[in-house]
């Protein structure tokens, strides 16, 4: 027996638990790409609009900051700007959480060594679960492959960028890896593996950013910082332009690195634990925790910490580079004529808008993970015995209900506020810069938490659903939010996002109504969800 | 005095399955009342029923005179609840997690907290991640005992992974409580434990009780097993009236006799010069093999 032996059997094991899950996603990713790719060939149809966008794209600090450096006004390299960073990253947590769940997830439940006792190498678990991220990378790849060359790209280009997709889950499966085989949990390992994740993101953006515009004036030459993030390694490859294969190359080798890493520390772990110990906790209970609102502070507050921490920074990050979006007002019609539509202010005004309400819908990313322990509480059969003590159910439910949205708010809010203050100093008048970004945020928080509201009616009424709907309907109001132009949906259904309503402050007046009857949405929603979860049966999971 | 269980005719369904069909259970006040029965009989969800977190779909149940559904809150100051698998915050401490549950009951005993701490030798300071399944179900049982004036327990296979010792703790507790005048309703299908705590117990089958009574009631309904040795060898034992199993060998014979037909068969027996003579009572090992034995096998995981 080696340590691999049963490897075979694990990755049947694991294909057959996520016979939905993984299918899902990659349907999914591909369904994306499909409709990014149709709408961006029909909104740039000419070879002057392609040459404009693209001059812009290369352009615009802000631009390139989010969607990474254009490589040139061929469409494939258009389509790459627009959708190779939000699908790479989609296609990083997919396989970060298939390795997670197939490792400590398993071993959390008692699973894994019910397998571990059968014939079954030391290895082989680990080994499972890499091959089935790494296939779903590859399946991921060919599918994306597949549909640029559908859609009338040249098939090289479409090749290279469905590899460069798949290399980037390649390499945070490897990420996760290592943070299963280091976390104290399977929570922690996907929150570390998430925080890898988002600080690639942040390097790129800022070695995009920092870049230069080629001599050819339609594409961009990164900074350095862009050749350490693997999200930066997919977009280097420019596959409709240059094409090269040497980030593969760092692809494969910091993968294979991560994997190495992730074998010798599963060698030092016991099974269950992480390499970061336990440490003992009070042997008494502080009287702050005794209450609905003080166990669910406990509980949340690690996340809600994780979650200020990283949109102050992302909020700082945007509101720096805000100064710059008066230098674009000349150079480009067309992004002056974008900002119309969205409120008509003063350029940085809209870009603030439009920023923060992208920042929104990340932040509601905060309010659903939150909201989600309601259910895992339940599930994990934690809640039984709570409610089987003189706590009313609506008690435990507002208590988890009120921190979440405080939660959101305060995230919210923060991110606004840093994005000011950053772009206060940036422009020397820190009293004058604040006010646009923070009332910006002030103005999406009900949004976020009328999406909440939706969670906690779905919790009160099919527990079982929480998650999918929950996670669905976020990835609705990003898809919306982040595509909803390019994609040409009518307006009935961008209407359904939450985000869409509130007044673009600062560019445009302050319409109050809107945003009070947000805030009523998703008090009522809550309210039904309440009143349901009073009148049902408790559900573990099955 | 109210009864402090009492459910006639408790239904409830889980989608296709039947889970309960028509539970009668009585608990009176002030007994230990054993609740026995396979995997998935129902005795959880009858349980989750008298706890309120499962509404009944037919019957009639009051707990302690009151609605479990509708006075949940208020009910559950009196009652105190071990479920079988205790499931604990990982990232509280034993001791963070005891004090929780015991004083969101309404009140704790820090004096009685500690004391049971140290019985059941826990420590209280490692996180709930890391204890076993028989230290998290120790949190549990010390959570319920640790608050003053339960009048009742609910008690759901509490001892599931406790080691031996841990168990003879736990039995001398329920003493302690059942002294102090606290009704108990003890789930269990460790019958020794039955046999040395409870009053009076009720058989759950496949959603039904099937017998109810004290163990004597009970022992009534079964047969006692008797080994004679004798001067002549024994003979006709097999026509005698509620004797069954009759095997003999020489001057050695052994047979199972009815309640009813224990006094024929002993003096019976007498006729032939009795020298030696061993009867076991019925265990409820026994009685429980009678109603479970040979019966077609319910599959488990009915209680979801």
């Amino acid at each position: 027996m080696t340590t691999l032996t049963g490897t075979r059997r694990l990755v049947r094991l694991a294909l057959r638990r996520d016979r939905v899950v993984l299918p899902v996603w990659i349907v999914g990713l591909t369904g994306l790409l499909a409709a990014v790719v149709t709408s961006v060939l029909g909104l740039y149809a000419s070879d002057r609009e392609r040459s404009e966008a693209a001059t812009f794209a290369a352009n615009d600090t802000v631009t390139r900051a989010f969607n990474g450096p254009v490589a040139g006004s061929d469409p494939g390299s258009l389509v790459m700007s627009e959708a190779f960073v939000f699908v790479g990253v989609l296609v990083a947590l997919m396989c970060a959480q298939a390795v997670v769940r197939h490792t400590r997830t398993e071993e959390e439940t008692g699973r894994a060594e019910l397998i571990g006792a059968g014939v079954v190498g030391r290895h082989a678990r680990l080994t499972a679960a890499l091959a089935v991220a790494f296939g779903a990378a590859l399946l991921v790849g060919a599918a994306a492959g597949v549909v640029l060359t559908a859609s009338g790209l040249p098939t090289r280009g479409s090749l290279l960028a469905g590899a460069a997709y798949a290399g980037v889950g390649v390499v945070f499966g490897g990420v996760a890896a290592v943070t299963a085989q280091v976390a104290e949990q399977a929570r922690a390992a996907n929150a570390w593996a998430g925080g890898v994740l988002g600080l690639a993101f942040l390097v790129r953006a800022i070695g995009d950013a920092a870049g230069h515009v080629a001599s050819s004036g339609d594409a961009v030459v990164s900074a350095w910082p862009s050749w350490v993030s693997p999200l930066g390694w997919g977009q280097q490859v420019r596959p409709f332009a240059a094409g090269h294969l040497g980030p593969f190359a760092l692809t494969v080798a910091a993968a294979a690195l991560l994997a190495g890493i992730a074998y010798v520390l599963t060698d030092h772990r016991d099974v269950g634990q992480g390499m970061r110990s336990v440490r003992p906790g009070p042997a008494r209970a502080d009287t702050g925790l005794l209450r609905p609102l003080g166990l669910a502070w406990r509980q949340q507050r690690g996340v809600l910490l994780g979650w200020l921490v990283a949109m102050a920074i992302l909020g700082a990050a945007f509101g720096a580079v805000g100064e710059s979006t008066e230098d674009i007002s000349e150079m480009s019609e067309q992004f002056a004529a974008l900002l119309e539509q969205f409120g008509g202010g003063s350029l940085v005004d809209g870009y603030f808008a439009f920023l923060m309400r992208l920042v929104a819908i990340l932040t509601a990313g905060y309010t659903v993970q939150a909201l989600l322990r309601l259910r895992s509480e339940e599930a994990a059969g934690r809640l039984e015995p709570l409610l089987a003590t003189a706590v009313a159910r609506p008690r435990w439910l507002l208590a988890q209900v009120v921190l979440a949205a405080a939660g959101t708010a305060a995230v919210l809010l923060l991110a606004g506020a840093a994005a000011g203050v950053a772009y206060g100093l940036a422009t020397g008048d820190l009293a004058g810069g604040v006010g646009g970004p923070l009332s910006a945020a002030a103005v999406q928080v009900p949004a976020a938490l009328a999406l909440g509201g939706g969670v906690v009616l779905v919790f009160g009424l099919q527990p079982r659903w929480t998650a999918p709907v929950a996670w669905g309907g976020l990835a609705f109001a990003f898809v919306v939010g982040q595509f909803g132009g390019v994609l040409d949906l009518p307006q009935a259904v961008i209407n359904l996002s939450p985000f869409v309503h509130p007044p673009l402050l600062p560019a445009a007046d302050l319409d109050v109504t809107p945003v009070v009857v947000l805030l009523l949405v998703a008090v009522a929603l809550a309210a039904v969800g309440v009143a349901a979860f009073r009148r049902r049966d408790l559900v573990t999971a099955a | 005095m109210d009864n402090a269980i009492q459910a006639r005719d408790l239904v409830k369904t889980f989608g296709e399955t039947r889970a309960l069909d028509g539970v009668d259970l009585t608990t009176r006040p002030g007994e230990v009342h054993g609740f026995l029965g396979p995997n998935g009989a129902g005795k959880s969800t009858t349980i989750r029923i008298l706890l309120g977190l499962l509404r009944k779909d037919a019957g009639a149940v009051t707990v302690l005179g009151m609605h479990p559904w509708n006075e949940a809150v208020e009910l559950h100051r009196r009652l105190a609840y071990v479920p079988g698998d205790v499931h604990l915050w990982p990232n509280l401490s034993g001791g963070e997690a005891i004090d929780l549950l015991a004083s969101l009951r309404g009140g704790m005993d820090r004096q009685r907290r500690d004391d049971l701490v140290e019985r059941f030798q826990l420590d209280p300071t490692k996180r709930c991640s890391t204890y076993s399944k028989g230290n998290r179900q120790k949190v549990g049982v010390i959570a319920a005992f640790a608050s003053p004036q339960v009048e009742l327990y609910l008690l759901d296979e509490p001892t599931s992974g406790l080691d031996p010792l841990m168990e003879s703790v736990f039995q001398e507790v329920v003493e302690e409580v059942r002294r102090q005048g606290a009704s108990v309703l003890l789930s269990s299908h460790i019958l020794a434990e039955a046999e040395k705590l409870c009053d009076r117990v009720s058989i759950i089958r496949d959603g039904r009780i099937v017998e109810s009574g004290t163990l004597a009631e009970l022992r009534h309904l079964t047969r006692t097993s008797v080994t004679v040795e004798t001067e002549h060898p024994v003979t006709g034992l097999v026509d005698l009236e509620g004797v069954h199993d009759a095997s003999a060998d020489g001057t050695h014979a052994r047979f199972e006799v009815e309640a009813e037909g224990l006094d024929a068969a002993l003096r019976h027996l007498t006729g032939f010069g009795v020298r030696a003579l061993t009867s076991t009572p019925p265990t409820l090992e026994e009685l429980f093999m009678r109603h479970y034995g040979g019966a077609s096998p319910t599959a488990d995981g009915g209680i979801r």
